[in-house]
């Protein structure tokens, strides 16, 4: 299915039938294109300019950027507002909601405002605990679940309702996101917490980053075997290490993250470890995507976000797409 | 107590059978309950359940006990209270990010739920918990749930 090319990428594109949103994202992933999304860091400003210079760097190479909702518990801009600017010029955001700081009356209210300003995709997060953060002090809210906040902005988009019952007249059109990591322990549960989401509401998956390409093979293929693969799109989590150091660093510090020996010891052996570590990320791109059901990359390159563009052009994963950016002339190159 | 949480999961089968004894004695002294009233109950129970629970499982008494379908871990005692499986970020030893000397209470989980009869209850998404139910008896519920079913079930 092509969508009309007079219609606006940068506007709410035409509802298509069995489509839960309309936005760019959903029919990049349903029309089997391999979509690109990437983690778009808040600033630490009032500043609406500091979100947009950040925006621009993946002009022409993400079909969503994810505007991350406190994450690591440290104080940001708010994935909302981050979200608002955005949309207003055309961007494709992914609202990020982490379970930490909202009850369950202000998460909603939040996914009705930010579906009124044109978000189109919701990615669905328990949150890390506050304890990592800069307000260790600060009381977790964790009133729903990863789980059940899926549940709950599914059933208000489905069911136009609150999960109090009362009525919602117009319901958000959202593309509902999770994340999923494949190598946490327990691991032999993980495709079975994919199905629990999957009925819950998940209609794409952004995973943590993946180094071990072994384990998210094995992953997805149990899923394939559960049948979850033609229930919603998986998207690999990916991001260049700036040196050993951090690798391991990462690795000793940061819960969820796996990085294998050999990655580790490549980028010591390196003389430009940085230049090595946004190899290996290009690599990783080019492995996981030959792996059935990965539907695009995640990238989330913290710091190093000025490379995003360039890991995604040398992964060669757009095969010369170019996905619309606002003031980019092509208009149907969006699905 | 922790030690004594743990040693539930690893026995998670015989504490579901012994429940799966309790709960129709409890059903069967309905009558009684009502005679009673359940308002005068709640708070004797709700202590008895409280001591028993909290010394088996390290219960938080949120009012809607699951550990049927969580391999008789309590996940009130995750520290992101997470009801449905374990979150991303657990270590490789399978101890809790939030809490490095705990073992993930969704590890735990797992490994209890797959021993029991009903292996596969761990794979039902729990709703919310119901705030208004906190501190209050989950067994009173159950067996006041259960004479709700049936009395409409009656009335069809």
């Amino acid at each position: 299915m092509k969508a009309s090319t007079d219609q606006h990428p940068g506007r709410p594109l035409p509802p298509f039938e069995g489509y839960s949103s309309t936005g760019r994202l959903e029919r990049v992933l349903r029309s089997g294109k391999f979509a690109i999304t990437a983690e778009l860091a808040p600033p630490d400003s009032a500043l609406a300019e500091d979100v947009y210079e950040r925006a621009r760097l993946f002009d022409g190479y993400v079909d969503g950027m994810n505007a991350t909702d406190g994450s690591g518990a440290h104080c940001h801009m708010s994935s909302v507002a981050m979200c608002a600017l955005l949309t207003n010029v055309g961007y494709s955001p992914v609202l990020q909601i982490s379970c930490r700081d909202k009850n369950r009356i202000a998460i909603q209210g939040d996914v009705l405002g930010a579906a009124a300003m044109g978000v189109s995709n919701v990615l669905c997060l328990s949150g890390d605990g506050v304890q990592v953060g800069d307000h260790p002090e600060a009381k977790p809210v964790f009133d729903l679940d990863s789980m059940s906040l899926l549940e709950t902005i599914r059933i208000m988009r489905d069911e136009s309702r609150f999960l109090s019952g009362r009525p919602i007249t117009s319901p958000p059109q959202m593309f509902l996101g999770a994340a999923e990591n494949p190598g946490a322990p327990p691991t032999d549960f993980r495709p079975y917490r994919l199905a629990k989401k999957i009925t819950a509401g998940a209609q794409f998956i952004q995973t943590q980053y993946i180094f071990d390409v072994e384990q998210l093979r094995l992953f997805m293929a149990k899923s394939r075997d559960l049948g979850l693969l033609e229930q919603c799109f998986v998207l690999a989590g990916v991001g260049p290490l700036a040196s050993a150091r951090t690798a391991l660093w990462i690795r000793n510090n940061v819960p969820g993250i796996y990085i294998p020996d050999e990655i580790i010891k490549r980028l010591e052996g390196a003389s430009e470890p940085k230049q090595e570590g946004r190899k290996i990320c290009v690599e990783l791109i080019q492995q996981v995507r030959e792996i059935e059901g990965v539907s695009g990359v995640h990238v989330m390159a913290y710091r190093q976000e000025e490379a995003v563009g360039e890991i995604i052009q040398q992964s060669g994963v757009l095969e010369g797409r170019v996905p619309w950016y606002p003031g980019c002339e092509i208009q149907s190159s969006y699905a | 107590m922790y030690k004594v949480r743990q040693w539930s999961v690893t026995h998670s089968r015989k504490l579901e059978a012994l429940y799966r004894n309790f709960e129709p004695v409890l059903i069967r002294l309905h009558p009684l309950f009502k005679t009673l009233g359940y308002g005068r109950l709640e708070k004797p129970v709700r202590v008895a359940e409280k001591a028993i629970k909290g010394l088996m499982f390290d219960c938080r008494m949120c009012g809607k006990c699951a550990l049927g379908a969580t391999g008789m871990s309590c996940p009130m005692n995750c520290p992101k209270s997470i009801r449905n499986g374990p979150c991303g970020g657990v270590r490789l030893n399978g101890h809790c990010e939030v809490k490095p000397d705990m073992r993930c209470v969704w590890v735990d989980a797992w490994r209890g739920s797959q021993q029991m009869r009903d292996s596969q209850a761990i794979h039902q998404v729990q709703i919310p918990v119901n705030n208004l139910l906190r501190g209050s008896s989950s067994w009173l519920r159950v067996v006041r749930d259960d004479h709700t079913a049936r009395d409409s079930e009656t009335a069809q």
